[in-house]
């Protein structure tokens, strides 16, 4: 029995909302005071409206960065609207702080713009006098930046309702802004029952009850009120972020053995399998350090166990003695990189597409490796399914390249319907066929069986030395030569079977942008609002990075110029030093302009940040001598 | 006609999939001559004929370096991996298949230096496999390097003056390693001792770690001609849950201790004689420690609609 259920607000409707076709909404606050719950939540119950949406969580790099700074801002983006979102947008439409120095972060990476509804808790301005003055001062200085200011008492609103503010603060802004943009408070209070599920009744009552305070809080004490029409489809809809996606995948593909080491931000998608992946078949390893995570896979692997390794670049780095060894030794292999900035340690928690290079060349010798790269949520969970595939076809390891945009970015998509034949079959323990060789390379495409230990007269000593047929090591030259055509020859193989990208636009213009991963929403969104301006720009987004999809070259050439997109480092000519000849290049501009001799330019950069459609554009109004920016 | 009574017969007739010792021999081994490899070789193949183990069923798994050419030279599956990296590999083979007997070839380079996190662990892991430890003190394959376990003062290529740090203990370190639950030490040269220390290994529920001392004539001959020729140089740890040898084999030492492998800390004790001379037999015994392979196997055979059904549970909390 529940004593004093929280009851819902009862007038809800009583002005006028301004219909809005999507909004970008953001929280920062410190870490730990649950602006990414709140804003999730957000994402949720809007997603469950049949709105569109994209999140993208703002995190600080360490557990606990000291309060109320620059570094600490911790938080969410969410942007919604009436049709699909695909990228986290411009600048926030409406941002709730709940300190202003966490802003300063924000501001760097231009969030916000001029209008911009600011809501900021204000007990700040009757703290220590430090704070106090900090507070005022903050406040003159976003007033000169045009942000339209809104200081609300959420602290004490909440202490109305609990006596630890810290602890509801967030479920109180949800209700606030549930009623700034017309969400549905009966979903909204179903996903905090949802969220608080493992607490007791009386957690769950009282954030409900803050749920309703800030959206009764939001009737009277804000002018503006809007809507975001939405339209419920037909079919089921799941939401969850790239990594949740990659974990769902992991299961869905029959995986046995998911061996991993932890590293930011791939660690997630780990956690997110953790509880289930045992009912499904499959055991996480938590290995000793990043060369016995693949080590351990490889073994499960070549044991005929389906096997997946996680990991982020400096993972990579490590594990690149392993990964040769699987392609010299045809060991099937899936290997997921949730990339972060580089080099080094790096920017662990933000946003880089800096892996490529590394993960197509990153070994001794010649490694032909196969590296797809999903664009979406969505993407991420089939593409595990695929890379599987894949490697055991082609016997070989299969790198699926996410970035930590992807991982944290939330989306809706259709729910995938699990089939039983992306399981793997029973344990091949059939006797190997008496003189077929160990690697019997098919002269055409390279591809040969593989003998599985328990497989009588299958045995055979597998080797990281070069080897013949029967895997006896071989340093004669001929043998040589032909082993590394015979596993070079299987990606020539993959290709045949590609399609060309799908061009978004016209298939001929003044400007291709080409891009990869993550930055497919925020691609595709410049070059339409672009195109509604009138320049003629289209997009091709690769997803097969090796193998090379097909028709490349023939697109590039029925446009006056060629540009890739991408979130990684290259040199801008005029820049003490760089010229046009001694520029170094963003790394798919380097690779496409090595694959099809075309005249590539790029526009990259090492924010640490997602791409945003402005960005694009703003390069895009350079380069066509256009005005495309409102 | 007479009727022919089998249970008169005397004879023993090779059984349907009897193996010899032939069956599990390989391509003939590449060490030097004169290399403690050749025997433990033999001894290795010795214990597979009596222990009858399916080739297609057992998996030798080793590092780099002269030891870990040893896959090559048996008739079974083998896995000549990466430089130190043997026992991730097997520990990744054993995981998720309990019908598979995994050996684990390893030196004391691959082990004790460029491999020693994947010893502490792979001792923790505890997953039943045999580990033996070629320890020959020396890098041979690259030509007289200093091994972690080379004595000090040892000259090598790189220290012509003799190394200056003085070596890993290798039965005392695995003896500190968590969950550690078999540590025997014997020689190449004794193969009464080899193959008693082989098949006790190979009976535990668990990791068996073996070190073998092992000769290496061409970078090592003056290091280890003495223990081989003084009597004195080794002594014997007996009990009767240890390694037993026959009286005669036994009549061979001068120098025998009763030890009890079920003894930990006198264990360590023992492993601390090695300054004086080297103590062979079995140092700790726990049939007991937790195994991750009883771990890894615990929820093999689901079926793909349970797995199915798992996963769709999981997803409808991001239904919406």
């Amino acid at each position: 029995m529940i004593s004093n259920p929280a009851s819902q607000p009862s007038e809800t409707n009583r002005f006028e909302r301004t219909k809005i076709k999507e909004a970008v909404i953001e929280i920062v606050s410190d870490s730990g005071e649950g602006a990414q719950k709140c804003g999730q939540s957000l994402g949720a119950i809007s997603a469950k409206m049949g709105n569109g949406v994209w999140t993208v969580e703002i995190i600080p790099a360490e557990i606990q960065p000291p309060a109320r700074s620059k570094a600490g801002a911790s938080g969410i983006r969410v942007r919604m609207g009436s049709n699909k979102i695909t990228n986290m947008g411009d600048h926030a439409d409406l941002v709730v702080a709940l300190n202003e120095q966490v802003l300063y972060g924000r501001i760097d990476q231009n969030a916000y713009k001029p209008g911009t509804y600011l809501l900021i808790e204000n007990k700040w301005a009757t703290h220590t006098e430090e704070t106090a003055i900090a507070y005022k001062e903050s406040i003159e200085h976003f007033k000169e930046l045009g942000y339209n200011i809104f200081e609300i008492p959420m602290e004490k609103e909440c202490l109305k309702h609990v006596s630890d503010a810290k602890k509801g603060k967030n479920m109180w802004v949800l209700g606030l802004l549930c009623n700034l943009y017309d969400r549905d408070l009966e979903i909204a209070a179903n996903q905090v029952k949802y969220i608080f599920r493992k607490k007791d009744e009386k957690i769950i009552q009282s954030n409900l009850e803050l749920l309703y305070a800030g959206y009764e809080y939001a009737n009277d004490n804000f002018p503006m009120h809007f809507t975001i029409p939405s339209k419920l489809s037909e079919e089921d809809y799941v939401v969850m972020n790239g990594n949740e996606a990659i974990s769902l995948g992991v299961m869905a593909a029959g995986i046995e053995v998911c061996s991993m080491y932890p590293i930011t931000p791939a660690t997630s998608a780990t956690h997110a399998m953790a509880e289930t992946i045992e009912s499904a078949g499959g055991i996480i390893h938590q290995a000793e350090d990043e060369i016995a995570a693949i080590g351990f896979a490889v073994g499960a692997s070549y044991a005929g166990k389906t096997a997946v390794t996680i990991t982020s670049g400096p993972g990579i780095a490590l594990k690149t003695e392993f990964i040769g060894l699987a392609i010299m030794a045809e060991i099937p292999l899936v290997i997921i990189d949730v990339q972060r900035g580089g080099p080094s340690t790096g920017l662990p928690t933000k946003v880089e597409q800096g892996d490529l290079l590394a993960v197509l060349y990153g070994a001794p010798g010649d490694a032909p490796k196969v590296v797809l790269a999903p664009s979406t949520i969505e993407e991420c969970f089939h593409f595990v399914i695929l890379a599987r595939k894949l490697a055991e076809s082609f016997r070989t390891p299969v790198f699926v390249l996410t970035d930590a945009n992807l991982a944290t970015g939330v989306q809706p998509f259709p729910r995938p319907k699990i089939k039983a034949e992306w399981f793997p079959e029973p344990l091949d323990q059939s006797p190997w066929k008496e003189g077929v060789k160990v690697y019997d390379w098919d002269k055409h495409t390279g591809i040969s069986k593989r003998p599985i230990p328990g497989q009588k007269g299958g045995m055979y000593t597998l080797t990281g030395l070069a080897h013949d047929e029967d895997s006896h090591v071989a340093y004669d030259p001929a043998i040589n030569q032909r082993a590394v055509e015979s596993r070079s020859r299987k990606l020539a193989a993959l290709r045949e079977t590609l399609k060309p990208p799908t061009i978004h636009g016209d298939e001929e213009g003044d400007l291709l942008l080409v891009g990869w991963g993550s930055t497919r929403g925020a691609i595709e969104e410049a070059a339409e609002r672009a195109k509604e301006k009138g320049a003629k720009v289209s997009s091709i987004h690769l997803r097969f990075l090796s193998p090379m999809e097909p028709g490349l070259k023939n697109i590039f050439d029925k446009f006056k110029k060629v540009m890739t997109v991408e979130i990684n480092y290259s040199d801008t000519v005029g820049n003490p030093l760089i010229t046009v000849e001694n520029r170094r290049y963003s790394q798919l501009a380097w690779y496409l302009r090595a694959q099809t001799l075309t005249d590539i330019d790029c526009l990259s950069n090492v924010y640490g940040q997602p791409m945003s459609p402005i960005q694009i554009l703003q390069r895009l109004e350079k380069e066509l001598n256009l005005t495309l920016i409102d | 006609m007479i009727s022919f009574q089998p249970d008169f017969c005397e004879i023993a007739l090779p059984e349907e999939g009897h193996y010899s010792i032939e069956d599990y021999g390989s391509s003939k081994a590449r060490w030097c001559s004169g290399c403690g490899a050749h025997t433990i070789l033999h001894s290795v193949q010795k214990l597979c004929e009596d222990e009858q183990l399916p080739p297609e069923k057992t998996v030798f798994v080793s590092g780099i370096g002269c030891s870990s050419r040893f896959p090559h030279y048996m008739k079974t599956y083998g896995f000549h991996g990466l430089h130190g990296r043997a026992l991730p590999v097997a520990s990744g083979v054993k995981f998720r298949r309990p019908d598979l007997n995994v050996f684990v070839i390893t030196g004391d380079g691959d082990c004790c230096s460029i491999g020693a996190g994947h010893w502490v662990h792979g001792i923790r892991y505890n997953m039943k496999m045999v580990v033996l430890l070629f320890d020959n003190s020396i890098y041979g394959l690259t030509k007289k390097q200093t091994s972690p376990t080379s004595p000090l003062g040892t000259h090598s290529n790189t220290h012509p003056r003799g190394s200056v740090i003085p070596p890993i203990n290798p039965i005392q370190s695995t003896l500190g390693f968590a969950n550690v639950s078999f540590v025997a030490q014997t020689i190449d040269w004794k193969p009464a001792h080899l193959n008693a220390t082989l098949k006790k290994a190979f009976d535990h529920p668990g990791l068996a770690f073996v070190r073998i001392v092992q000769r290496c004539p061409i970078w090592m001959r003056d290091t280890y001609e003495p223990t081989v020729k003084d009597p004195n140089a080794l002594t014997l740890l007996d009990h009767e849950d240890g390694i037993v040898l026959d009286e005669k084999a036994k009549s061979t030492f001068r120098h025998i201790e009763q030890h009890d492998p079920s003894n930990l800390l006198k264990a360590r004790e023992m492993a601390e004689l090695v300054k004086e001379t080297t103590p062979i037999g079995l140092f700790y015994q726990n049939k007991n420690a937790v195994r991750y392979d009883e771990y890894g196997a615990h929820n093999l055979g689901i079926s793909v609609e349970e797995r199915i059904g798992a996963i769709n549970t999981l997803m409808d909390r991001y239904a919406i």
